[in-house]
């Protein structure tokens, strides 16, 4: 069929795991922004979500790093962290081998890539999944982009690899939705948690938004890392999303610093100008 | 190599229940597999969150093992900051202001 609907979120662990922490009525406006997610990729029908993430060495390590990673298994787990530090319980999650396989062996004609056949699923898909498939239902395609162990990706070749994927879903016959989850600034796990440069984000966004190309690729990650902290290099995830949405701008749902998240959370859903 | 074997031991801590085992119940012998410093195994031992922080271990590692020897957040992150009072900025890795990242 098509890609059907394409968006991003913010996946840090406080979201879920320090939620009691937060100021409700942010935090609760947020939540609200992850169910008008969910309501609009149900409204796609997708038979499969295509979650392009950076997991934090849960699966992958520095002994056997790939770039970007496909999953393709007819089912996951997760979340591998502790379900209490978390706040999410560990279940099985469906996937869809086939159309793993098919979408990599198209992607794989212009953008080199890893696969595999387990996956633990961390904070950084669980978190989003927790909101925008509570009952795990949907079967999903785990991507992983390396953002956490430098050599890290080009950004031009996330935004190809976003277009290698575009393609690859709109020559498979099911209906796919696409979310990329990742920063943008911050600065997790460390001792500046909870730094936030809102306005780094809101420029970071304006760029994502307008799927400014050039823009978007003229980030160098010496000055991500300074202006956005390490967290900030996951933009990586953003990109292949801009690069699988090219042409179409976005919409901004939701943008908020919350420091006991640790992230300026985000929703955001690109226009893919079609009706289906 | 040394921060690589350390930053592998606890990344393997804290995905995998049966190296979780050894550590509680034969902690030399699993230390023994690692090519670790002097300094790393009494770090791990301890465990010093702090110096882990600064010897350069990811944070995205860290923060699971600290959670897995009982440290709950504010904890932690004060452990970091502690860290680097005592000894010193981070040496080497992500964290590391003194890479050159101009």
């Amino acid at each position: 069929m098509s890609l059907v609907f394409a968006g991003v979120c913010s996946h840090a662990p406080g979201i879920t795991g320090r939620k009691h922490r937060a100021d409700p009525t942010v935090r609760d406006a947020f939540y609200a922004a992850y169910e008008r997610m969910r309501g609009a990729i149900e409204a796609q029908r997708p038979e499969a979500l295509v979650v392009v993430g950076a997991e934090h060495f849960a699966n992958f390590f520095m002994n056997n790093m790939p770039s970007i990673c496909v999953g393709m298994s007819d089912a996951y787990e997760g979340p591998i962290e502790d379900e209490e530090w978390l706040g999410i319980r560990r279940c099985r999650v469906p996937g869809l081998a086939d159309l793993s396989q098919r979408l990599i062996e198209d992607v794989m004609q212009d953008v080199d890539l890893a696969y595999a056949q387990e996956w633990k699923f961390d904070h950084g898909i669980m978190v989003p999944l927790s909101f925008l498939t509570p009952r795990y239902d949907l079967p999903v395609i785990p991507v992983n982009i390396n953002c956490q162990g430098p050599p890290l990706i080009p950004l031009h070749r996330c935004y190809e690899f976003g277009r290698a994927l575009r393609r690859a879903c709109d020559r498979a016959p099911e209906r796919i939705a696409l979310i990329g989850t990742g920063g943008i600034s911050h600065w997790p796990a460390t001792p500046d948690s909870g730094k936030i440069n809102e306005k780094w984000d809101r420029a970071f966004l304006q760029r994502f938004l307008a799927n400014a190309r050039d823009e978007l690729l003229a980030y160098r990650d010496a000055d991500v890392w300074r202006e956005a902290g390490q967290g900030g290099l996951e933009i990586r995830t953003f990109i292949a999303v801009a690069g699988a949405t090219q042409g179409c701008t976005g919409d901004l749902w939701f943008y908020a610093p919350i420091p006991i998240f640790a992230v300026g959370c985000t929703i955001a859903v690109m226009n893919l100008g079609k009706t289906v | 190599m040394s921060l690589y074997a350390v930053q592998k031991l606890i990344y393997q801590l804290n995905r995998d229940p049966a190296v979780r085992r050894r550590h509680d119940e034969d902690l030399d012998g699993l230390l023994a597999e690692y090519e670790l410093t002097p300094e790393e195994q009494r770090a791990i031992r301890a465990p010093d969150i702090g110096l882990l922080y600064v010897m350069g271990v990811n944070g995205q590692l860290l923060m699971h093992y600290a959670a897995l020897r009982g440290y709950e957040w504010d904890r932690y992150i004060e452990a970091m900051k502690a860290g680097e009072r005592q000894y010193g900025p981070v040496r080497t890795g992500l964290y590391s202001r003194a890479d050159d990242r101009s």
